[in-house]
């Protein structure tokens, strides 16, 4: 099973690489923080795998937790600041 | 019974981290900002709902079960949120949606 959750991290460790082309050539600043926002929630799933993996589940939660609500936060208070008219003057 | 319960991981692991990647494919492939937020918002939720619920699976009834609920929870609720929030600054930026062109089909 240890075997399993070893191929399924590598799997998502590859998939992380995809969205990055996003992040490097968006057009617009959205398509980048979209791709940023993409990595961040697959970050979230290695952390847990990662966890399992090491055998420390109870620690490896806590800091998947505190990693969903910053990528929530951030992605909330930069569409916030986006949406503003100061934005679209600079 | 752990046979069951490992099977049932390994079906939700791999189905998730499937959903997973047709959501990077769509934010790659697709067009412009909107149809990609639509991709990744959903397809990505879904994926990491699934894989979270195989590792419940795995872990049986204790308290990191309880904790990764709350993680399960958390992200069906954030999520989507946060895919709303930026496509609406995004429409409100001025950022145009992608419209199929007529103009060049008929030519």
């Amino acid at each position: 099973m240890e075997l399993f959750f070893i191929y399924a991290a590598i799997v998502l460790t590859v998939i992380i690489i995809i969205p990055f082309y996003r992040v490097v050539k968006g057009p617009t600043v959205f398509d980048r923080l979209l791709g940023a926002g993409a990595i961040g929630t697959k970050t979230l799933v290695l952390i847990l795998l990662l966890g399992f993996l090491f055998g420390r589940l109870e620690m490896f939660i806590d800091i998947a937790l505190a990693y969903a609500v910053l990528n929530f936060i951030s992605t909330l208070i930069i569409a916030k600041y986006f949406s503003t008219d100061k934005a679209k003057n600079d | 019974m752990t046979e069951i319960s490992y099977t049932l991981t390994i079906i939700f692991v791999v189905l998730g981290t499937f959903f997973m990647f047709i959501g990077s494919v769509g934010v790659v492939r697709l067009p412009d900002f909107f149809t990609r937020s639509h991709a990744t918002s959903k397809s990505d939720t879904l994926g990491i709902m699934l894989i979270v619920a195989g590792l419940m699976f795995f872990e049986g009834f204790s308290l990191n079960s309880l904790k990764l609920l709350i993680v399960f929870i958390f992200v069906a609720l954030a999520n989507p949120v946060g895919a709303h929030a930026l496509a609406r600054a995004a429409f409100k930026f001025g950022v145009k949606p992608w419209f199929k062109k007529k103009s060049e089909d008929k030519t």
